[in-house]
């Protein structure tokens, strides 16, 4: 008889938070009980290896599933090593062995096999061209001529109207707490109190509860399939790991969202391991060995993706990022020793950029787990840190993750449409080109007057940039709106929403682009003379500009307080607009790795940006403008208020191993007092890099010495070898922070 | 007001913690190894003049990266030709509660510069040769004031940490590297010792000024070089002796 978990209002409703609120066993100590892989994790990770190198041999891709409409229970299991697996279950049959998912596009997925060698089966296609209709055919039957410009253009781009939108995640700890039979239960007493006025809302709902449903008996199927009864809770450690997986790898055999993110799982286990440590049926190696064999799981999770969304999102990423870390509202904070497991697995099985680990940071954590995170990201390069705090103090919650790179979410309450980005730069050049797209001519906002010749005066162009991004936030929206109806219609995510409350929280989670260029451009404008250059049709192709000018990232108010401003306007013209199922609005300052492509589809900017020239990634600097000092650079990035940005502000930190302090002790000290001092002013997202130019130089000349070698960028880390060229030389580009 | 040569918001090989550190313009010493040659003039076009106030404005800004261990840190050039304006520089950072370093080579002994001292946290002292001929010739002065000052922050029982740039065949002779050590064996207040490695970054500089670099062809120290150093130094100041 196992030992009864500490009784709460978990037990009458469904609240994991309340779960771990009561359960949890917080750990204050050091680092020192890890343990190191077992010769299974050993062994498992070597096949992995080899399939990974041969998947990148294969140029991507290892293969492809061109027969089989992907369901929660369309494959057979799959396995690396069945005798060894303590983690079961692909998203197909076989490991990295990719679905198509023709419910986002059938071109699409068309397309995507004919690039990397296959070849979708007729059949398939048939349906989904005669019979079945896709999310994507529906967004381009309702989309305007405005917005098919805009996404030409390239103002709006990576919009999920040809791919899944992602960035929902269910609350997978449910299946292990109350086992899908419960799950139901709640989801049909949901149900049956939808009731009332027939309205759009209430049928569309009732109809969604429904689907949800038939998602959660298809998973007991799921795991049936692997041998495992999920209709009640789970007992063990491994089996609440086990359940948590079936959930999660349900969403990821029918969707493939651009980040599908875990949640914040890791303290969850962590009640079970203890238990089971207790009562003496789990050892420390056996607890790590559960958790390295979950992460090597995450680690093999592949989508079907085309090559014009690699250019977007390089480096094939899944962001299955996992929050841990954090503090309860009572003051408690929430590490535990599988907090530690978790970090540990980039020792055991090397560094990896899936899972996205993401550590909700406050300097009031316990010293023995910071002292680890600084260690861990000293040698691996794979951790990014949220402020705690501030996320916690603005949004009023304590259990929630973070979808893709710095979406913060309430888990299993609050759901968000994605909502990709909009290039600002390009913003600013209709302004300046009387509405007219600065590359092709074409008039994109109407009734923006022409400037008068000469050096640009700065209130003319204040005015018609004002106007300009108030046009392009309601197309924004408007945008948004067609391809987020169009998606719950023809792909609506019933696997993840099944784990989440049926009264939902939604945002619709914008983004900006190129806010430095701008920002740059504008205090150009206002601070020195700039005169554009034109060409024949009067658009603009150069700018000179006369005398100095304060630059982001100096930690300079004079400038910084235009970064701050641009974010607010964009921000509250949103907030302005009708949106989509009553979402609010929220705002990202992130741009993944779309700054390379960004930058090649913007001209010149009065920044002194030569056309095609990549932007600084997120709400960083532009690269060799921050010239005093690291602080400095990190202070610019924190003016820019959360409040404005809910969805995130991005910043990528590089530093050389060196100028962090003469030897790992001292880094690590100052690397953790450096996060503090940035996060106590409440600055919301770092990604740190401790790396050597040099290592990223040599690794793109000599990919096969550096299988592992992970880098953060903007939000998520990659494999640095499956980046592009463009992508390595943008990198290697950035500013690495160094000292003499 | 102090005269500037340059800041850099995110120091960390200048004293304990993150720091900020302020190099003024202006040294009499005239290092053959300096690397920062164009800090030496005592006046520049370039430099900038600011006041305590600016200064303070700035360490308020950092403040929340400094943690226990970080502060300001002055360095130079030679911060003690300017110690009248730094001594009121470092009593505010003494009432606003700003760790303070100060790097200094020692060249002045004064009434001023034991006023600095007294309001300083740590005194990172450079000590380039123990022998005065060779300190002569590598600085162009006498070491004689450097020395003083060594003891005079010995007397007053504060905080100092000492520096030594091991240049081969300028300071790397083993009997003067012993008779360095052996010199500050028994000083109670020196709590860390750096060595610190030569390097040829500086060199560019020498050009850009159109001046001759004394060392041209000096290598930076092998590690053999370093270990050896490292051994006569711990022999005599043991666990203080640090490698940077």
């Amino acid at each position: 008889m196992k030992k009864q978990f500490k009784p709460g209002k978990w037990q009458e409703e469904i609240s994991t938070r309340d779960f771990i609120l009561n359960n949890i066993t917080p750990y204050d100590g050091d680092d020192q009980f890890l343990t190191g892989p077992t010769k299974a994790t050993t062994k498992l990770w070597e096949q992995s290896s080899e399939l990974l190198k041969q998947e990148i041999k294969n140029g991507g891709v290892l293969d492809v599933d061109t027969k089989t409409i992907p369901s929660i229970t369309s494959h057979k299991p799959g396995y690396l090593d069945k005798k060894l697996e303590k983690i079961v279950g692909f998203q197909t049959d076989a490991p990295l062995k990719r679905a198509m998912k023709p419910y986002g596009g059938i071109r699409v997925v068309e397309a995507a096999c004919e690039e990397n060698g296959y070849k979708v089966d007729p059949e398939v296609s048939e349906i989904f061209t005669k019979y079945r209709k896709s999310h994507n055919d529906g967004v381009f039957d309702a989309y305007t001529k405005t917005m098919r410009q805009l996404r030409s253009t390239g103002i709006l781009t990576g919009l999920p109207d040809n791919y899944a939108r992602g960035r929902i995640i269910g609350d997978y700890r449910r299946v292990a707490l109350y086992g899908i039979d419960r799950l139901i239960e709640f989801k049909k007493a949901d149900r049956e109190a939808l009731d009332g006025v027939m309205t759009d809302d209430l049928i569309r709902l009732r109809e969604e509860v429904s689907e949800q449903i038939k998602a959660l008996q298809d998973m007991k199927i799921m795991a049936a399939d692997h041998g495992f009864d999920i209709s009640k809770p789970a007992e063990t450690a491994q089996e609440a790991i086990q359940w948590t997986w079936f959930g999660f790898l349900a969403a990821l055999k029918e969707q493939d969202g651009a980040a599908m993110s875990l949640g914040n799982v890791s303290s969850f286990f962590d009640i079970y391991i203890e238990r089971d440590m207790t009562e003496g049926s789990l050892t420390e190696v056996e607890a790590q060995e559960l958790v390295d064999h979950f992460i090597m799981k995450c680690r093999l999770i592949r989508h079907l993706r085309m090559n014009a969304y690699n250019e977007l999102f390089a480096g094939d990423p899944t962001w299955i990022t996992e929050s841990v870390g954090g503090f309860f509202e009572n003051g408690q904070h929430k590490i535990t020793k599988t907090s530690f497991r978790f970090l540990q697995s980039l020792y055991n099985i090397g560094p990896a950029p899936e899972p996205n680990l993401t550590i909700l940071w406050s300097d009031k954590l316990p010293e023995g787990f910071k002292k680890f995170c600084a260690k861990v990201s000293i040698d691996t390069s794979s951790l990014q840190y949220e402020n705690d705090e501030l996320m916690r103090d603005v949004s009023h919650c304590d259990d929630y993750c973070i979808a893709c790179c710095v979406s913060m979410m309430e888990t299993g309450k609050e759901m968000q449409f994605f909502g990709a980005r909009c290039n600002l730069a390009k913003a600013l050049l209709l302004a300046l080109n009387e509405g007219r797209d600065e590359n092709s001519g074409e008039l994109i906002v109407p009734d923006i007057e022409k400037l008068p010749a000469g050096p640009i005066d700065y209130q003319d162009f204040e005015k018609r940039f004002k106007k300009t991004v108030a046009y392009l936030a309601k197309a924004y929206v408007n945008t948004m709106d067609v391809i987020h109806y169009m998606h719950d219609k023809y792909y609506y995510e019933r696997a993840q929403m099944a784990l989440m409350d049926t009264k939902i929280k939604r945002n619709m989670a914008f983004g900006i682009a190129g806010l430095s260029v701008v920002t740059d451009s504008i205090s150009a404008i206002k601070f020195a003379k700039v005169t554009a250059t034109r060409n024949e049709e009067g658009l603009t192709t150069g700018f000179k500009v006369e005398g100095e000018y304060p630059m982001y990232g100096n930690d300079d108010d004079k400038v910084d307080s235009i970064a701050q401003k641009l974010v607010s306007d964009f921000n509250a013209e949103l907030a302005k607009q009708h949106i989509y199922r009553d979402a609010v609005p929220t705002l990202s300052v992130l741009t993944i790795t779309s700054n390379v492509v960004y930058g090649k589809k913007t001209g010149a900017t009065p920044d002194g940006r030569q056309a095609g020239e990549a932007f600084a990634p997120g709400a960083n600097p532009m690269h060799g403008r921050d010239h005093s000092g690291a602080i400095a650079s990190l202070n610019s990035v924190a003016k820019i208020k959360y409040e404005n940005a809910r969805d995130g502000i991005s910043n990528t930190f590089s530093i050389v191993p060196k100028t962090l302090g003469e030897n790992k002790e001292v880094q690590i000290n100052n690397l953790l007092a450096m996060i503090d001092g940035y996060f106590n002013k409440r600055a919301h997202h770092l990604n740190v890099n401790v790396l050597n130019r040099e290592t990223l130089e040599d690794a793109m000349e000599h990919p096969e010495k550096y299988p592992q070698l992970t880098i953060r960028v903007s939000g998520y880390a990659v494999n640095f070898i499956r980046l592009s060229k463009d992508h390595q030389r943008e990198v290697i580009a950035r500013t690495f922070h160094e000292s003499m | 007001m102090l005269k500037i040569h340059s800041i850099d918001t995110f120091g960390t090989h200048d004293g304990p913690g993150i720091r900020l550190v302020v190099f003024v313009q202006g040294c009499h010493f005239r290092c053959a190894y300096c690397h920062n040659p164009d800090t030496q003039a005592l006046e520049t076009k370039e430099m900038k003049l600011m006041s305590t106030n600016d200064i303070i404005k700035l360490l308020e800004k950092e403040k929340t990266y400094f943690g226990k261990l970080g502060g300001l840190t002055v360095s130079g050039g030679e911060p003690t030709l300017q110690a009248p304006a730094l001594i009121e520089l470092f009593k505010e950072c003494r009432k606003l509660g700003f760790n303070t370093c100060l790097d200094t080579c020692g060249a002045i002994f004064d009434q001023n510069t034991q006023d600095l001292y007294a309001l300083t946290d740590i005194v990172m002292l450079d000590v380039k040769h123990i022998d005065p001929a060779w300190h002569q010739k590598l600085t162009k002065s006498s070491n004689e004031n450097v020395l003083k000052n060594a003891a005079y922050r010995e007397k007053t029982g504060q905080e100092m940490w000492l520096r030594y740039v091991l240049v081969p065949g300028w300071t790397d002779q083993p009997e003067y590297l012993e008779t360095w050590a052996k010199y500050f064996a028994n000083y109670q207040t020196v709590k860390r010792v750096e060595i610190i490695p030569y390097h040829e970054l500086g060199v560019f500089k020498y050009k850009a000024l159109g001046r001759k670099y004394e060392l041209d062809g000096v290598k930076p120290p092998s590690k053999a070089d370093l270990d050896q150093a490292e051994k006569i130094f711990k022999k005599y100041l043991g666990l203080k002796v640090i490698v940077v």
